[in-house]
This record gives C-alpha cells, sequence and structure tokens, in this order.
C-alpha cells in the first residue's frame, strides 16, 4: 500500500496536478483557494517542468488556458467563486471551441463579493452553463480530499476524451481542510500534439484554428447540434454517483461533495433511532444521474436534499422524481455547514411526523 | 465564331499561357505562400489586407511557418484566420494577448504573434495589454490602429481623435466628457519588458516597407527571446470614416500621424547607433 500524507485539500490537488503531468497552471489568488497557485510556484517547475504562471485577473487566466488549451497540452486553472463568474465568458469560448481544460472551482458563500466561508451557491454556474450560450462542462464534485486528488486524473482523462473543459466543484471547507490522502505516480508531461491542436503548420497538413465564431445561422446551428449531441453521449457513458445504505431505506439524503458526508452521520443517527434513511451523491453533478434517483423514487418514501445554498440541485432531484415522491430540502447560505443534529430533526420533520 | 476569329483566339492562347509570361528569366516575385489565396472581406482601401501581407512575406522570408502561431482578435480582423496560412486561434475580446501568453509559455521555442485593433487592444483589453507587455512576454504584438471600432459600425474607439465623429460622438469626440485619445504604444513602451516598440503605416510603398522591416525585427527579436515586440500600424477605415480610399488616406496623413507620429518609440541599445 503507498504511503499515506496528511494534506490539505487545496494543496492536496496541486500536488495532483504536478503528478498528473499537467503542462501549465494559469491562475490569479482568491481566498479560499490561493494555496494551489501557492503550492505549484514553490517547486512544479523544477518537477515536471510544468509552467506557473500568476496572471494579472482571472480574464487573463482563462484567456490563457484559452491559448495553451489550443496547442493541446494538459492546462487548468482554479478560482472561487466571484473569479470563476469573471472567467465565464473564455469558458463558454473553450466550450464552443472543444478545448480539453481543467477547472477547479472552490466555491465560497455569495452573492457578490460574499464571504470566505464554503459554499455550494455555483451549483447553477457550474453545471446549467454559466456563461453565454448552450455548452456544458463535465463537472465533479469531490466529497474528500483524496477526492480532489483523484478528480485531477480524472478530469484531464474526461476533458481530452471528450475534448470538454471539466471543472471541480469543490468548496472553501474542502479546499481548506487537512486528510489523510494517497498521492499516485507521477505520470508524464503531454508528449504528442493532438491533430486539431495550433502547435504551428508543417506542410503535412491543413492550418488548424480554433474559433467559437460561425457568423452563419446554419453553420452554428450545426456546431450546436454537434454539441448537443456529445452532451447526449456524455450523458450515457459519464455518470458518476455513490449510494450509501440504500438498499433499504425508505428516506434518502441527496447531497453532493462535502455535504453527503454530513449525511452519512446524519444518516446513521437516524439508523441508531430506527429510521431506515439512505444517502445518494452524485459525483458527477454534469451529467446527472436522472435515472438512478429516479429508480431510487420507486422504492422510498421521500428524498431529502441537503445543501449549502438556497436550493439548487434540488431542481435536478425533482427533475429526476418526476413528482413521484415527495422531495424536501435543506439548506445553509452564506458559509455555514449544516450539522448531522439539524438534518435528523428536519428529516424527522418531513417524514416522521412530530419530533419528541 | 467564324474561322478567322477562331484563328486568332488559338494564335492568342498560343502566346499568352502561364508558361510564356513566367519564365525562369522573369520571375521576380511568387505569390506569399501563407496567404491563402481568397477573397478578403476587407472594404476597398482597407489597410488590414496590407497588414495581413507583410505578417505573411515576413513569415515565408523567415521560413517558420511551421513554427508560428497567429492570435486573432475580435474586430474587423476576426476572421483573420481565414486568410493566413497558419495555425491560429480566434480570442475573446481585448484578451488575444493573454490567449498569446497562455500559447506561449507552454511552447516557448514557437513562434507567437497577436494582431489586434484599437478597441480590442486599448479599451477592452488595456489590462491584458499592459500586463502582457510587463511581463515580457516574449511576443509579438501587432497593434492596427484607425482611430474607430470597424466591425460594429463606426463607434468611439480609445484612439479617436479628438473631434473626430464617430457613430458614439455624432458631434465629434468631446474631451471634456469622454476624455482624450489613449496613446497606448507610448505608455507601453515605458514598460522595461517591452524590447521593441514602433509605430509604422501602411498607406504608402515607402510606410509598407518600414512597416515589413518592423513586423520582420519583431518576429527575430523573438528568435533571440529578447522580449515584447510591439508594432502598431495606423491605418485608415474608408467605410466609418465615410470617405473614400484615397480621401482616407490624405485624412490621416492630415490628422492621425500629427497625433499618431510615426517612427520608433523604442528600439534595443546596441541598435540606436544605427
Amino acid at each position: 500500500m503507498k504511503e499515506l500524507k496528511l494534506m490539505k485539500g487545496n494543496e492536496a490537488l496541486a500536488e495532483a496536478a504536478i503528478l498528473a503531468g499537467c503542462d501549465g497552471y494559469f491562475g490569479y489568488p482568491i481566498t479560499p483557494q490561493s494555496e494551489i497557485l501557492e503550492y505549484l510556484t514553490i517547486d512544479a517547475q523544477k518537477r515536471t517542468g510544468m509552467v506557473v504562471l500568476q496572471a494579472e485577473s482571472e480574464i487573463a487566466s482563462i484567456n490563457m488556458i484559452y491559448g495553451a488549451a489550443g496547442t493541446g497540452k494538459k492546462v487548468m486553472t482554479s478560482s472561487s467563486s466571484p473569479g470563476m463568474s469573471l472567467m465565464q465568458e473564455g469558458i463558454s469560448y473553450i466550450a464552443c471551441a472543444e478545448l480539453p481544460c481543467l477547472l477547479v472551482n472552490v466555491v465560497r458563500g455569495g452573492p457578490g463579493l460574499g464571504t470566505i466561508q464554503p459554499s455550494q451557491g455555483d451549483y447553477f454556474q457550474a453545471v446549467k452553463g454559466g456563461g453565454h450560450g448552450d455548452y456544458k462542462l463535465i463537472v465533479l464534485a469531490p466529497s474528500t480530499v483524496q477526492e480532489m486528488v483523484d478528480h485531477v486524473k480524472l478530469g484531464f482523462d474526461l476533458a481530452f476524451k471528450w475534448r470538454n473543459p471539466v471543472l471541480i466543484l469543490t468548496d472553501g471547507a474542502l479546499g481548506q481542510m487537512m486528510e489523510k490522502v494517497q498521492l499516485p505516480d507521477q505520470l508524464p508531461r503531454s508528449t504528442e500534439d493532438p491533430d486539431w491542436a495550433t502547435v504551428g503548420k508543417p506542410k503535412t497538413r491543413e492550418r488548424n484554428f480554433i474559433t467559437s465564431l460561425h457568423i452563419e445561422p446554419d453553420q452554428m446551428q450545426e456546431v450546436n447540434l454537434h454539441l448537443q449531441k456529445k452532451y447526449r453521449a456524455i450523458e450515457k457513458e459519464e455518470i458518476r454517483f455513490e449510494k450509501f445504505d440504500c438498499e433499504d431505506a425508505e428516506i434518502i439524503l441527496v447531497a453532493f461533495g462535502l455535504v453527503a458526508r454530513i449525511c452519512h452521520k446524519a444518516a446513521q443517527l437516524a439508523r441508531e433511532k430506527g429510521i431506515k434513511v439512505g444517502v445518494f451523491r452524485p459525483i458527477t453533478v454534469y451529467p446527472y444521474p436522472y435515472d438512478e434517483l429516479n429508480k431510487l423514487a420507486d422504492q422510498a418514501k421521500g428524498f431529502l436534499t441537503v445543501e449549502m445554498n438556497a436550493g439548487q440541485m434540488v431542481e435536478d432531484v425533482r427533475l429526476a422524481v418526476n413528482g413521484k415522491i415527495p422531495v424536501e430540502f435543506l439548506g445553509r447560505m452564506g458559509g455555514i455547514v449544516p450539522t448531522p443534529e439539524e438534518i435528523l430533526l428536519k428529516l424527522e420533520e418531513k417524514f416522521v411526523g412530530e419530533t419528541v | 465564331m467564324n474561322e478567322k476569329t477562331m484563328i486568332e483566339e488559338q494564335h492568342f492562347s498560343e502566346i499568352i499561357s502561364e508558361e510564356n509570361i513566367c519564365t525562369n528569366d522573369n520571375l521576380v516575385f511568387e505569390r506569399t505562400e501563407t496567404l491563402i489565396d481568397t477573397t478578403m472581406h476587407y472594404c476597398p482601401g482597407c489597410g488590414h489586407g496590407v497588414a495581413h501581407r507583410l505578417i505573411a512575406e515576413v513569415i515565408d522570408e523567415l521560413g517558420i511557418q511551421n513554427k508560428t502561431i497567429g492570435v486573432a482578435p475580435v474586430g474587423c480582423s476576426v476572421f483573420m484566420y481565414n486568410y493566413m496560412n497558419i495555425d491560429m486561434t480566434e480570442a475573446p475580446h481585448g484578451r488575444a494577448s493573454a490567449a498569446a501568453t497562455g500559447i506561449k509559455r507552454v511552447m516557448p521555442d514557437k513562434y507567437v504573434f497577436s494582431y489586434q485593433g484599437d478597441g480590442d487592444l486599448a479599451a477592452i483589453g488595456t489590462g491584458e495589454t499592459i500586463h502582457t507587455c510587463n511581463r515580457g512576454e516574449n511576443i509579438l504584438i501587432v497593434f492596427i490602429n484607425n482611430g474607430i471600432y470597424g466591425m460594429t459600425g463606426g463607434q468611439m474607439a480609445p484612439t479617436t481623435l479628438p473631434g473626430m465623429k464617430s457613430t458614439t460622438t455624432p458631434h465629434g469626440r468631446d474631451v471634456e466628457i469622454m476624455g482624450n485619445p489613449l496613446k497606448i504604444t507610448e505608455l507601453i513602451a515605458q514598460l522595461p519588458g517591452v524590447y521593441y516598440c514602433t509605430r509604422t503605416a501602411v498607406n504608402n510603398p515607402v510606410n509598407v516597407r518600414k512597416a515589413k522591416k518592423a513586423i520582420m525585427n519583431g518576429f527575430k527579436y523573438q528568435e533571440l527571446k529578447k522580449g515584447l515586440s510591439f508594432v502598431e500600424i495606423v491605418t485608415n477605415c474608408p467605410s466609418n470614416w465615410k470617405m473614400n480610399p484615397v480621401d482616407s488616406n490624405v485624412w490621416m496623413e492630415e490628422n492621425m500621424l500629427p497625433f499618431y507620429p510615426l517612427g520608433d518609440i523604442k528600439v534595443p541599445k546596441a541598435e540606436k547607433g544605427e
């Protein structure tokens, strides 16, 4: 078994980027994710030759990613909520031009400048678009520091498999907390140029150009149809989720990221009181595991969705369940993390009747 | 067609054929390989076509087509990748120099240039322009300054002259309200990261040759890893200046060039004595 290390989420993710053979990181400081940039500036360049550059803004960093991703290299950026908002135009370009890259949002409370405490308030931005036009990111939602590590390689793999930007949607708590992790082996940096990359045109091929401009409506529709076809394929092939104690569960807690772990504790407390509770955790929040949730709705009495926002993913849960059973919601905002006890209380209140 | 005409036709085609016209003895010029043989969308008399051509000629002369990546802006030259036979990326408005930075940083041995208009480079992209220059990115920025927004139909640009009319300054640019034109070339020349900074034009053969030399310098300094080269090309915009091409060039000389004087603004120290 490989050595276990105690690492902070952001630093573990940064280390995973070096180990994944990332070719370039471009980013701008913002709490609670600045450790990623800080960690990479220590010795990433020395270890693998990886480029690490502090940009003058998130707008600049996402456009550096746009340029660099066009060369077919493994590149990434990270930010937190307000910074991600600034990046949305660039992300839309990247999605339309079908460039692979890895984005990380260590979400903090909003709206506005908000708070630096953890939140899941950027769910809509992450999975419903964020920027302009019809596009989708593949969105991974880690719930442990170990997954913060694992999703880096997975993210790059998916990005290149689908030529699509991949977003790791995590939060300030996971970014800042320390947990034990197992790090993967060092992978080489990119060695081959994809045939679509802008690396300099040899005589042997036509020029490559990267654009999201398709001025003729017919052409623009074609591009959209092509993207939508790709998204349907992603929805078929890339759904990931985790079920915990769902086999006999009458009530299922649905949560992503860190909150799912709190739900585990709440489920355990409920079981101790004789209430059969399970936990369903989407790992990909796009593509979303609608079918699996719909199946679970045939067995359960009700779902309770728990989020650190005003109720965002709950809309997808309701879409999945399609009215079969009640879907209740518990949300905490402003950087407050729900406790297992309050989840249990809500669960009893909604599904078990009057609490003692 | 009668017999006489047929004979004449035959005779004519025998005399005037490609082989007859172009022989090894009289061939002095070949089509610029890096410029794609197609019709450009630019208006008659526009300077973009010449500027594209010059970049293409320099790439051909240096033999670096397979090592050059260009970045097109948003603006009239948004379709530059349709005309240049090189790998290119079309960047979001104002962000061409950031995209160029990304490309260059992950491929430091390739030649990278951005090609940007005044609105792109000196309004929405001012931040990226200044910081790309300040970092001394080892790239070439070609800055096309025609004092107006072309693609969107003639609105005020950061470089629109005082008193100059545009669709958003219909009474002429009032500097009390809109501020003065931004001489961004002089501004970035102050930055240590900028190795070479010059202002040229493409309105007559002499200036065209000078502009080409400047672009050539930019690529050569990049080869030598000297830092950022910045070549401004002052051009006309007949359509949005609402003039014919000839008048627009006269107007440019009389109005634009006194405000944006041609010549080197920053040259490498060793070359100053030349």
